[in-house]
């Protein structure tokens, strides 16, 4: 999608007051020295349905080695996409792009019709502030591969503490809902318990009900049976399966369960070193890849 | 020299007075040490450099003079500049801002121990920085420090005597006291020492209470 140039001159003072989060500035250092113009609004968005997502040019380095080059991609509205590739290819970074934990250093990503690593302010994009962020963040939630529960805090609490903090529930509310999705998790019983008397397989679930609480329209799964005993991961899929059928969230997966994969993405894209090297929808990438790299790597995956 | 236990009825009275003046300061002591080194390892964290920075070589001062010279500045120096504090209060204040840069390290190690993936949580959850220290990242630190902590209480109740060289009217000072009158001193400095044994045997194991309670969610 070719970026509009809106015919504004770059602003020769700079803006009055500069948030403090652009003090690294260096977070951005492939800007052409005019600044980056607007481009085009993303991907059309349904009234209230989940957002599309594009990255556009997106590179991401730690120190000198650089995780992702100029990576394009988009994701539509509601679509579920699964990244796959050997580790270090850059799939969890993309998710941890979009769930703000890291900054990109170079390109924009979009969420919507809005960017979400960047904020408009007189006609260009900035890196984003902390105020954007928190706004753009509503939208998304996220799955760890750790769970990472609140250990200071039932499960309860972990249910309602960002609902009634963030979203301004009351109390009541957010207990309710707190109820439902354990409900929909199957751990209604373990309201009560704290997350060190839960299995794993239990801790993650809790860990989606948790995500859900946030009604996120992005939901954002990390590797999120890996840390799993092989017993328990066909649970947590199950629950997802039945997530990915009963609502239209927009989701991003990274994992290594091909089969989980095959079920619950539209489409899944293979990376190797920061790149797409192909993408398709499941039934053929699994069955007939076209790259020698995805043959490769489905080779080594399913050989485990 | 036998000991007199008559002289020793006599002299616990003061003696007691004393300890409770001991106890006094170390415990207000405390609450500022406390208090000051969460300010201290927060300041510590904020994103201005200057800030952090002065912050940092403040406490290493502080932590590398002898408490001892802390107490006559407090006390003896502080006045000439116009601020003129009682002896307990001087007392009080010592202790609690040279605590202080002890607890400013405990703390900056229990967060630092904090899994990186509870920070990751709260911005996943979008929970403003402040909540995510106060209702999330603190209460599991403040857990992982307790043992520490407790140990700096007990430390701390130890050297409350050196408030004696500020003329404060703490333990020891009373039992010296008390020794200068009669020139008989074994029997109210053994007291001294039996009662510090006592309150920090108390002390421990209250804390290890402490520890017992935080060591299990």
């Amino acid at each position: 999608m070719p970026p509009i140039d809106p015919p504004v001159d770059p602003p020769v003072d700079p803006p009055a007051d500069p948030p403090a989060d652009l003090a690294p500035s260096a977070s951005v250092p492939e800007e052409s020295p005019e600044g980056r113009r607007l481009p085009a609004p993303g991907p059309a968005r349904p009234a209230d349905g989940a957002p599309g997502i594009r990255f556009e040019k997106v590179v991401k380095r730690f120190g000198r080695n650089v995780v992702l080059r100029e990576l394009d991609f988009t994701v539509a509205p509601g679509e579920r996409v699964t990244l796959i590739g050997p580790s270090g290819s850059g799939k969890t970074t993309i998710l941890r792009l979009l769930m703000t934990l890291e900054r990109v250093d170079g390109g924009v990503i979009w969420v919507g019709d809005r960017p979400l690593s960047h904020m408009p302010r007189g006609g260009r994009l900035v890196p984003a502030g902390e105020r954007h962020l928190h706004e753009m963040r509503k939208q998304i939630g996220m799955v760890f591969q750790q769970f990472n529960l609140f250990p200071n805090m039932n499960v309860l609490r972990n249910l309602t503490e960002a609902p009634v903090r963030v979203l301004g529930l009351s109390r009541d509310e957010a207990v309710e809902r707190a109820r439902r999705l354990l409900d929909m998790v199957g751990l209604a019983d373990k309201i009560d318990a704290h997350p060190s008397q839960l299995s794993g397989g239990q801790q993650q679930r809790v860990a989606i009900a948790r995500a859900l609480a946030m009604e996120p329209k992005v939901l954002l799964l990390d590797e999120v049976t890996s840390a799993l005993d092989p017993e328990l991961v066909v649970g947590v899929q199950d629950l997802l399966r039945d997530i990915a059928r009963d609502s239209d969230l927009t989701m991003l997966c990274v994992t290594h369960e091909m089969n989980f994969a095959r079920d619950i993405s539209d489409r899944v894209l293979m990376f190797d070193r920061g790149r797409i090297v192909e993408e398709g929808p499941p039934e053929r990438i699994f069955e007939a890849p076209a790259e020698q790299r995805t043959r490769d790597f489905l080779h080594a995956v399913l050989a485990s | 020299m036998t000991w007199d236990w008559n002289y020793t009825g006599e002299i616990l009275p003061d003696l007691l007075d004393g300890l409770r003046v001991t106890v006094l300061a170390t415990v207000l002591g405390y609450l500022i040490a406390l208090v000051l080194g969460l300010v201290w390892t927060l300041l510590r964290r904020t994103p201005s450099r200057a800030v952090n920075q002065a912050v940092r070589w403040v406490v290493e001062f502080i932590r590398s003079t002898p408490l001892l010279v802390q107490l006559f500045f407090i006390f003896y120096v502080l006045p000439s500049w116009g601020l003129t504090l009682g002896a307990l209060t001087a007392g009080v204040i010592g202790l609690g801002l040279h605590y202080s840069t002890y607890t400013c390290e405990v703390y900056r190690a229990g967060i630092a121990d904090v899994p990186r993936g509870q920070w990751e949580a709260c911005v996943a959850l979008n929970l403003p920085r402040r909540r995510a220290w106060q209702d999330v990242i603190l209460p599991q630190a403040v857990r992982r420090v307790v043992p520490s902590l407790g140990n700096y209480l007990i430390a701390m109740f130890k050297d409350s005597p050196l408030l004696l060289a500020i003329s404060v009217s703490e333990l020891l000072g009373a039992a010296y006291r008390a020794g200068a009158e009669t020139l008989r001193y074994l029997e109210p400095i053994t007291v001294v020492g039996v009662l510090f044994v006592i309150v920090s045997v108390l002390s421990s194991i209250v804390v290890r209470r402490l520890e017992r309670r935080y060591a299990t969610y």
